[in-house]
C-alpha cells in the first residue's frame, strides 16, 4: 500500500480512519453500506423492535447471570423478604428473591428482562403478520421468512425456558405441564421426560439444564438466525409499499447516514426508554407471591406467559374421555390431537410462502408490496389464521373468562370450542369479501373519483353532486397492483393432465376467481367521457 | 409502467417461466416520484432553530436523568424489612435510566425528521442471482472439484464418507443416557409411589396424622404418606409429586360403587383420591362441596366424587385413582395398599 499516503492534515478522525482502513479496509464496507437507501414506513419498525428488544434482552440478562444460582439445591431462605424467611427453597428461587429484595435495581433489572421478553415475542408476531399480509415473503424473501419463522420459535423456546428458571410455584406447575405433555407422546415420551428431568419430576437437575439452554444454546442459535436474517435483508434490499416513483426495480428512501441511522438508533433508545419506564412501574411475575414450587398447593386462575396461552389453550379445548390402549399401549389423544394440531398450525405458517409460490406460479422477483386488500384471499386466509390462534390463546383464559363474566366454565369451553372451527371461516369469509369490497371502492373512486360535498343545482333543475377527479399520483396507487387470473388447467407435454395440476388449479380457483381487476385506461377514458357530457 | 414492464419482462426472461396465472399489468405511466415538499424546518429558520434547541436540550435533559438514576441508587437504598424501599428503589433508578434512553432516542429521532436533509434517495435493484457468467463459473467450479477428487466417479469413497458422516454423531446420542440415572426405569418410578400397607394419611403440610373422627361431612383434607415431611427435600418433592391425596367425606349414601371392592377402600364415606390430575399433572384440589365435583386448576377438568371420580367435563381422559384406605387401632387412617394403578398423566407403558 506505499501508494497511499496518509492525509497530512484533518486531525485525530482522519488519521485514525486511516489507521483503521490501511489495517481493516473498512472504507469498502463505508462505501457498500453508508449511502444504502432504506424505505420508511411505520410497520417496518416492528421487526426493528424485535431486534431492540434482543439486545434488551442480552443487556439485562448478563446482569441476571451475574447474581442467578441456576441450582436446585435447597436451601433456607434468608434474604430481607420477610413472608417468606425461613422457608426451604431452591438456591434458584432463593437468588431470584435476592435478586428483587437485596440488591439495588435487581427487581428493576428482572422486570426489564421479563417484559423486554414479553415485547420480544410480540413484535415478532406483529412483524409476521406485517410480512404476511403485504405480501413481503414472496420470491426472493421466502427463505428469509423461514429465518424469521425460526427465530419466533427460538424467542417462544428463550421464553419458556426463561419462565422456568425461578423456580417458584408457576414455573414448577409450567414444567409439570410440559412433564404431563411429553409422556403422553407415543413411543419416547416416558423417555425423553426421564432424561430431561434427570429422573422423575421434578427431580434436581431441570434448572440447571433449562438455565444452559437459555443462556447459551438458544441466544446462540437466535443470534446466528438473526445475522442470517438481517444478511437476506441486505441482499435483497429492503421491500417497500407501492406508490408513485416506486417500482420493482429500485428503492425510494433514506440513506443510513446519517437520516436513517438517526432514525433507526434514535429508535432503538425509544424501545429501550419504553421498556425501562414499564419495568420501574409495572410489577411482573412477583415470585415472592407464589412461594417455591411444591407439587400440592393449589393455583387457581394462574397463566402462562402470553405467548405459550395459545399451546396451553389447545390442551384445555380437548373433550373428555380421549384415550385408548391400544396393544398394551396407551394412546393420550388428549395430548397428542393438540400437539398435533400446534404442529401443523405452525408447519402451514411456516410453509405458506412455498405453498403461495406454487398456486400462483409466478416466478418473478417480487420488491413492491401488495395491500392487503388487493390480495384478497391471501389477507383471508391470514384473519382465519389469526383467528385460529385468538381462540386457542382465549382458551388458556378460559377460567378467568368464566370468573370475570360470570358465566359457566362448560358454557365457556363449549363456545370456544366451536368457535375454533367456526371462527376461522367466518374470519375468512368477512375478510375476503371486506378486502373485496375495498377493491371496488377503489375503482370507483379511480374512475369517478371522490365526492367533494359541493352539491351543484343545473340550469335544467337538476342536482349533482360534484366529483373530484384524482391527482395522477394518486391514481396511481390505486391502479398499480398485481393481478393474477386463475390457472388455466392444461396438458403436460406427455399430453396428459396430471393430479398435481388438477389440485394447482383448484387451488389457484380457490385464490383468483373472485378477483377485482385494476381499472385499465381504456375503462378510465370511457369514464372520464361519460363524466363530461 | 411502460418502462417497468419492460425491466420486468427482462426479469422473467431470465428464469424458466411458468408464470401462467400472471396477468400483464395495466398501463398507466408511473407519473414517479411526487415533488419533495420542504419542510417547515426548511422554510423557516426560526423553526429550525427551535427544533435545534430541543434536540439538544433533549441530550442535557439524558445526562440529567442518567445522574438521577445514579443518586436515585444510592439514595433510595433498600431497607431491611421494608418492601415500600424496594419499590422506591426500582422506581427511582428505572425513571432515571427510562428517561435518560427515551430523551436520547427522541432527540436522535427529532434530529433525523426535523433537521437532516429529508431528500429521499433511489437505489437500483438488481436479481438476486448472479450473473451467467457467475452462475457457469459456479457450475464449472463444482465440476472441476468433482473430477479432481472423482467424488461421482469413486462411489466406493463417496459412500464410505457419507456412511462415516452419518455414524460419527451416534455416540453422542448415547452420551444422553447420562442425563438420567442409570439404575433407574421410568415406569417402573412412575407406576408406583410412597404409600404402602399401614402408612397413616397426614395433613400437608404439618405430617401430623389423621383421625377418622377428625374428619367431619363435608370436609376435605389435602393429605401426604406418613414420612414424607422427613424426606430430604428432593426427595420429599419427588415423592410428593406423585403421592398427594385429597381426602374429602361425604354421606355414604351419596357416594355410588361399581363394585364391593371399590366400595371397600373407603372408611364411613371417607375416600382418599390421587391429588395429581390424570390430564397432565397439576394438583386438582378444587373442592365443590355441593356438587362434590373436584376441579383441576390447570385444563379446568372436573372429576365427580360420588362416582369414584370419573372424568364429568375438561381434558381428562381417565378417573382419579382411589387411595384404599382404612383405620387402624387408635383410629387413624392408614392405607390399605400403594394406589393400584399409576397416579397422574398417563403414558405409553402405563397399561403393561
Amino acid at each position: 500500500m506505499s501508494n497511499v499516503t496518509a492525509p497530512s492534515k484533518g486531525g485525530f478522525t482522519a488519521v485514525a480512519a486511516n489507521y483503521l482502513d490501511e489495517r481493516t479496509s473498512i472504507s469498502g464496507a463505508v462505501k457498500e453500506f453508508g449511502r444504502k437507501i432504506f424505505p420508511d414506513h411505520w410497520s417496518f419498525l416492528l421487526g426493528e423492535v424485535a431486534l431492540y428488544s434482543f439486545v434488551i434482552i442480552l443487556l439485562s440478562g448478563s446482569f441476571l447471570t451475574f447474581f442467578f444460582q441456576a441450582s436446585m439445591t435447597p436451601v433456607e431462605y434468608e434474604g430481607s423478604y420477610v413472608p417468606l424467611k425461613g422457608i426451604e427453597m431452591s438456591a434458584a428461587m432463593a437468588s431470584t428473591l435476592d435478586i428483587s429484595f437485596d440488591i439495588r435495581g435487581g427487581l428493576l433489572m428482572r422486570q426489564v428482562h421479563h417484559w423486554a421478553a414479553l415485547l420480544f415475542v410480540a413484535s415478532i408476531g406483529l412483524h409476521m403478520l406485517r410480512v404476511f399480509f403485504t405480501g413481503a415473503f414472496r420470491k426472493p424473501r421466502e427463505l428469509n421468512w423461514s429465518i424469521g419463522f425460526v427465530l419466533f420459535v427460538l424467542a417462544m423456546a428463550e421464553g419458556f425456558t426463561g419462565y422456568s428458571l425461578p423456580d417458584d410455584l408457576l414455573s414448577g406447575n409450567g414444567l409439570r405441564i410440559i412433564d404431563g405433555m411429553v409422556l403422553g407422546v407415543p413411543v419416547i415420551g416416558t423417555w425423553i421426560t426421564f432424561l430431561l428431568f434427570g429422573g422423575e419430576f421434578p427431580g434436581s437437575d431441570i434448572v440447571g439444564r433449562l438455565y444452559s439452554l437459555h443462556i447459551l444454546l438458544l441466544p446462540a442459535m437466535v443470534l446466528i438466525f438473526i445475522a442470517l436474517h438481517l444478511m437476506f435483508v441486505v441482499i435483497h434490499k429492503h421491500t417497500q409499499y407501492p406508490g408513485p416513483g416506486k417500482t420493482e426495480q429500485n428503492v425510494v428512501g433514506f440513506p443510513v447516514l446519517p437520516v436513517y441511522a438517526a432514525k433507526a438508533g434514535g429508535f432503538f433508545f425509544v424501545v429501550f426508554g419504553v421498556v425501562a419506564l414499564i419495568a420501574a412501574t409495572v410489577t411482573i411475575n412477583p415470585i415472592w407471591n407464589y412461594g417455591p414450587y411444591d407439587p400440592s398447593p393449589v393455583s387457581a386462575g394462574t397463566q402462562p406467559d402470553w405467548y405459550i396461552g395459545f399451546a396451553d389453550g389447545a390442551l384445555r379445548l380437548v373433550p373428555p374421555h380421549l384415550e385408548t390402549v391400544w396393544f398394551g399401549y396407551t394412546w393420550s389423544w388428549n395430548i397428542i390431537l393438540p400437539i398435533l394440531l400446534l404442529l401443523v398450525f405452525l408447519a402451514l405458517a411456516f410453509a405458506y410462502p412455498f405453498i403461495e409460490a406454487w398456486v400462483t406460479g409466478d416466478k418473478r422477483e417480487h420488491h413492491l408490496l401488495d395491500r392487503p386488500r388487493n390480495a384478497p384471499v391471501r389477507t383471508a386466509i391470514g384473519a382465519a389464521g389469526v383467528t385460529f390462534y385468538a381462540v386457542l390463546w382465549a382458551a388458556a383464559s378460559s377460567d378467568l373468562i368464566a370468573t370475570h363474566f360470570k358465566v359457566t366454565m362448560e358454557g365457556v369451553i363449549n363456545t370456544l370450542q366451536a368457535l375454533l372451527i367456526l371462527g376461522p371461516i367466518i374470519a375468512f369469509v368477512v375478510a375476503k369479501r371486506v378486502a373485496i369490497a375495498l377493491q371496488k371502492k377503489d375503482r370507483e373512486i379511480v374512475l369517478h373519483g371522490y365526492e367533494t360535498g359541493r352539491i351543484v343545482r343545473l340550469p335544467g333543475g337538476e342536482f349533482i353532486e360534484v366529483h373530484q377527479q384524482l391527482d395522477e399520483y394518486d391514481r396511481w396507487k390505486l391502479v398499480s397492483y398485481n393481478d393474477n387470473a386463475p390457472i388455466m388447467l392444461r396438458p403436460n407435454a406427455q399430453g396428459k393432465i396430471t393430479g398435481a395440476a388438477r389440485l394447482r388449479a383448484a387451488f389457484s380457483r380457490f385464490f383468483f376467481e373472485d378477483r377485482i381487476a385494476p381499472v385499465t385506461p381504456a375503462e378510465y377514458k370511457k369514464a372520464l367521457e361519460h363524466s363530461h357530457h | 409502467m411502460a418502462k417497468n414492464d419492460k425491466d420486468k419482462s427482462q426479469l422473467v426472461a431470465a428464469e424458466p417461466s411458468t408464470g401462467t396465472g400472471v396477468v400483464a399489468p395495466t398501463e398507466f405511466s408511473d407519473p414517479g416520484l411526487p415533488p419533495h415538499r420542504p419542510r417547515v424546518t426548511d422554510l423557516d429558520p426560526k423553526v429550525a432553530k427551535r427544533a435545534e434547541r430541543i434536540v439538544y436540550s433533549l441530550f442535557y435533559f439524558s445526562i440529567a436523568a442518567s445522574v438521577f438514576a445514579v443518586f436515585a441508587y444510592m439514595y433510595f437504598p433498600i431497607e431491611e424489612n421494608d418492601v415500600h424501599s424496594v419499590r422506591m428503589n426500582t422506581l427511582f433508578i428505572g425513571l432515571g435510566i427510562a428517561f435518560s434512553l427515551l430523551a436520547i432516542g427522541i432527540a436522535a429521532v427529532h434530529w433525523g425528521k426535523q433537521l437532516m436533509s429529508d431528500k429521499e434517495g433511489i437505489d437500483h435493484r438488481h436479481p438476486v442471482h448472479g450473473t451467467d457468467e457467475t452462475r457457469a463459473r459456479a457450475v464449472e467450479i463444482f465440476q472441476e472439484a468433482n473430477e479432481e477428487s472423482g467424488f461421482s466417479r469413486r462411489t466406493l469413497i463417496r459412500n464410505g464418507l457419507i456412511g462415516a458422516l452419518i455414524a460419527f454423531p451416534l455416540p453422542a446420542i448415547a452420551l444422553f443416557r447420562g442425563l438420567a440415572p442409570m439404575d433407574q426405569d421410568p415406569n417402573n418410578e412412575l407406576k408406583h409411589t410412597m404409600w404402602k400397607k399401614g402408612s397413616r394419611l397426614t395433613r400437608d403440610p404439618s405430617g401430623l396424622p389423621i383421625k377418622a373422627s377428625d374428619v367431619t361431612i363435608g370436609s376435605a383434607f389435602q393429605v401426604i404418606p406418613e414420612g414424607l415431611v422427613d424426606l430430604p427435600e428432593h426427595e420429599m418433592l419427588d415423592a410428593k409429586a406423585k403421592a398427594a391425596v385429597l381426602l374429602v367425606r361425604l354421606n355414604p349414601e351419596d357416594l355410588n360403587w361399581t363394585s364391593k371392592q371399590r366400595e371397600s377402600w373407603a372408611y364411613e364415606g371417607i375416600v382418599a383420591y390421587s391429588k395429581i390430575c390424570t390430564h397432565v399433572g397439576c394438583p386438582v384440589a378444587l373442592y365443590e362441596q355441593q356438587t362434590h365435583h373436584l376441579l383441576c386448576p390447570c385444563h379446568q377438568s372436573q372429576f365427580d366424587v360420588s362416582n369414584e371420580c370419573a372424568v364429568i367435563f375438561g381434558p381428562a381422559a381417565r378417573p382419579l385413582p382411589q387411595l384404599p384406605i382404612a383405620v387402624d387401632k387408635e383410629g387413624y387412617l392408614i392405607a390399605t395398599s400403594d394406589f393400584t394403578e399409576p397416579v397422574g398423566p398417563s403414558f405409553w407403558e402405563r397399561a403393561n
